[in-house]
């Protein structure tokens, strides 16, 4: 085990947190933008495309921080996760490497086409480019999701001579069943971000009075898009991905729920702190049975706590698993009220002049990015000790040369550029919310850059 | 078999992301001496902006297909390059952005401070990638488990303690530096007009007889530091068409910058990079990443490449992939032929 096992954890907890702030708006927004090019194109109304002109500048700027941000986590896999990506590569080479030749030249080349091309590809043209890179980047999702779906649950492999892994199934990897639940769930979120984010930005413009008709359009293709993501959300995605954890991976869903005691008829925890030395759920409060039930539809069944397993299988940070879980799993219970609540007024006709309710859309924005973030920290906490899951231990998987002062090193590194990127960013998303959508027009743009989304 | 394909392959990968994304770094790296005013620079921006991402995704693909075919070897060799890896991210996330925000705001102090970003970045980048190849001709010091870690720099010797930096890998820098900057100024002539595209042909001129002397000089300490590429080319003579390439690329470059044709000598420079990292390739051959201190620990493509069921499936995703890849290409750089200028169009960088 190498001293520099907890460094080369936050690390890649650091960039890779950072990193998912962009992506999961991107693919979501991809639709989004879709979404409204397809509405421009059968209305041949241009108040739809100016729209999509308008999120695509914002898509752009997020892109660009995903990839930036991207590279470093590809490279790490190598820099200092070496002993695993030895064992590994064999199997998860496959889907990195394809995400690679498939998606990221795919979007590249697309999302150009549909900054800049706009003019010269005519309306059938530019609607393409809009498919090319809302296909580009969910299967770049795709891809990435069933990488991290074969570590949470290994399929397709056998184990060499010398430990390494070597692939015996493509479509096996490709179609794990595990990653397809857990892309549902990951791409509902993504569009759960992408449409709160449009929803607020509509309803942004209609509280201070600007570019109204754009604050109705964003807020209504947020909210109505928005309602079903966050019901596929719970259900069927949330549920599916519950059900493969009670089957493959026990522990974790005992250690999400904070249940340490197997029980028949077990309890769901709403509120409560785990109490590791008294191995406890400290001032719970609970909803009887409903564990069982959500589990095994069954209330009287049996849910295993953590005392069913020993200690050494358990994730090493019970209460981060049960914490992270727990604030996605009520965030996502209260977008489901947000949007719900919302719709309901869209379709009475009232939701666009109730200003609380567009106070509440507006101030919801960040939510969705806390709850992506802590349903990540969840699976990848609960996979713990696990790099593979029931294969290689986390601590057997870093580079075996590597020491903690340079991981160190690299980790403020990250944390200072990384500053820097937060500070540029923020500052074009005003200039481009202050500007607005009216002000892009198709006619060419002053030669001076000083109008770009690029 | 699988093994020595997927070499050629990565090492095409490699090679494509070189010529491309090189023309871009040199535009970089000799920004601030061909463009003067602000006017100049926008156009040098311009000239690069709707293709280098595109041409950095190569990169990234090279970087995934080399995890996917040798994971032995990226383990080894991403752990071991540990720190000028991490500062080539850093360079490229701050060159990438200087491209993509210094036409945000329209102020002289923005602009001034992203050009040196974007200038500095880029010429450490070449540096640097001229260096790693050095590292991996001259070989590193792996253990008996296949590991190794150098650090920046211990003594600027050759020997068993070496660093990513000693005599011989910045000697090779330099030479990449130059020979990226040359391939910049012909891109720039070739896609801008007026004063950008006069300084650019000039400089051009003189940094050819910088390239043709580096050649010489790093091919001669190359032969005497790593001793198993000649000796490839002495076993396989048919191997000599690489450095045949090199050599005519060199010649053509020469020639039609006399002649003043922009396109046939980028043309030629590009079939001047193919060459010469061909020839690197083909000596190193089947070794990958040679070890200094025991040849025995060397990893070769044989004891690094991945099961060979995953890389025949893989050929055939990659093929299709590269099919695509090939159309895309194609349509955004036909759809960006011609002369850049300031005015008009969708661009807006």
């Amino acid at each position: 085990m190498s001293e520099a096992l907890t460094v080369d954890r936050l690390h890649f907890a650091f960039t890779v947190t950072y990193h998912y702030l962009f992506p999961q708006l991107t693919m979501g927004l991809a639709l989004l933008i879709l979404i409204l090019k397809t509405l421009a194109l059968r209305t041949g109304n241009e108040h739809y495309n100016r729209a999509a002109r308008f999120w695509a500048k914002v898509f752009a700027i997020n892109f660009a921080m995903g990839v930036v941000t991207g590279i470093p986590m590809e490279f790490q896999f190598g820099t200092n996760w070496a002993a695993f990506s030895k064992v590994a590569g064999g199997v998860i080479g496959q889907t990195l490497a394809m995400e690679g030749v498939f998606s990221f030249f795919l979007e590249s080349s697309f999302l150009g086409l549909l900054l800049f091309g706009e003019k010269r590809l005519g309306r059938k043209g530019h609607w393409f480019s809009a498919l090319m890179v809302f296909l580009g980047s969910w299967l770049s999702g795709y891809l990435i999701v069933a990488t991290n779906a074969w570590m949470q649950h290994p399929v397709a492999y056998a184990i060499g001579p010398n430990g390494e892994l070597s692939l015996t199934s493509f479509w096996g990897l490709l179609l794990n069943h595990w990653a397809l639940w857990q892309y549902a769930h990951t791409m509902c979120g993504a569009v759960i971000t992408g449409t709160f984010a449009m929803a607020a930005l509509g309803a942004f413009y209609l509280l201070v009075g600007r570019h109204d008709d754009y604050g109705r359009t964003f807020v209504r293709v947020g909210v109505i898009v928005g309602v079903f993501a966050t019901i596929m959300q719970l259900f069927p995605t949330g549920d599916g991905q519950g059900q493969m954890l009670a089957q493959n991976q026990p522990v974790t869903l005992a250690a999400m729920e904070g249940l340490f005691h197997t029980q028949a008829g077990a309890p769901i925890a709403l509120i409560g702190q785990p109490d590791m030395r008294k191995k406890r759920l400290d001032n719970p409060l609970e909803v009887p049975r409903a564990l069982s039930f959500l589990t095994y539809r069954r209330w009287e069944s049996t849910v295993k706590g953590l005392d069913a397993f020993p200690q050494k299988l358990w994730p090493d940070n019970v209460p981060i698993v049960y914490f992270s879980y727990h604030i996605m799993v009520g965030l996502g219970t209260i977008f489901i009220l947000i949007m719900g609540l919302a719709a309901w007024m869209l379709w009475r006709g009232t939701l666009f002049t109730f200003r609380p309710m567009l106070w509440a859309l507006m101030l919801s924005l960040p939510f969705p990015y806390i709850a992506n973030t802590a349903g990540w920290m969840t699976a990848e906490t609960g996979r713990q000790p696990w790099i593979i899951y029931g294969l290689m231990r986390t601590a057997a998987g870093v580079s075996p040369q590597v020491s903690s002062g340079n991981v160190w090193f690299t980790l403020l590194g990250f944390m200072g550029i990384y500053t820097l990127l937060s500070i540029l960013f923020l500052l074009l998303i005003y200039r481009v919310v202050e500007r607005g959508p009216e002000t892009l027009k198709t006619t060419p743009q002053p030669a001076h850059g000083g109008d770009a989304a690029r | 078999m699988m093994g020595t394909i997927w070499f050629c392959l990565v090492a095409l990968m490699i090679a494509m992301y070189v010529v491309l994304d090189g023309f871009d770094l040199g535009a970089g790296a000799i920004h601030l001496f061909v463009a003067r005013t602000d006017e100049e620079r926008r156009l040098v921006i311009r000239s690069i902006g709707p293709v280098w991402d595109g041409n950095e995704v190569w990169l990234l693909a090279a970087g995934g297909t080399l995890y996917f075919a040798f994971p032995a070897l990226y383990a080894s060799a991403f752990s071991g390059f540990y720190l000028p890896l991490m500062i080539v991210l850093w360079l490229l996330i701050l060159r990438g952005i200087s491209i993509e925000f210094r036409g945000q705001v329209e102020s002289p102090v923005w602009f001034r401070f992203w050009d040196v970003v974007f200038a500095g970045s880029s010429l450490l980048l070449a540096i640097f990638y001229g260096a790693a190849l050095a590292n991996v001709v001259r070989g590193v010091p792996l253990d008996d488990k296949g590991y190794f870690f150098e650090a920046l720099w211990t003594n600027f010797r050759l020997g068993p303690d070496t660093g990513i930096l000693d005599w011989y890998t910045i000697l090779v820098g330099i030479a990449a530096l130059v020979t990226l900057a040359l391939h910049g100024a012909l891109w720039l002539a070739l896609k801008t007009g007026g004063a950008v595209h006069d300084r650019a042909q000039r400089l051009a001129r003189s940094l050819w007889w910088a390239v043709l002397a580096f050649t010489i000089l790093v091919t001669a300490v190359t032969f005497a530091v790593q001793p198993h590429v000649p000796g490839n080319l002495v076993d396989h003579p048919w191997g000599y068409i690489f450095p045949a390439l090199a050599c005519a690329g060199l010649a053509g470059m020469e020639w039609f910058i006399l002649k003043k044709d922009d396109f046939k000598s980028f043309l030629s420079s590009c079939a001047y990079l193919l060459g010469m990292l061909t020839s690197v390739v083909f000596g190193l051959y089947p070794l990958i990443l040679p070890a200094s201190a025991n040849p025995a620990y060397s990893l070769t493509v044989s004891n690094s490449e991945a099961g060979n069921y995953g890389l025949r499936v893989g050929l055939v995703w990659w093929i299709i992939g590269m099919i695509l890849v090939t159309g895309y290409s194609v349509y955004v750089y036909g759809s960006f032929a011609g002369k850049v200028s300031l005015e008009g169009g969708d661009e807006t960088y």
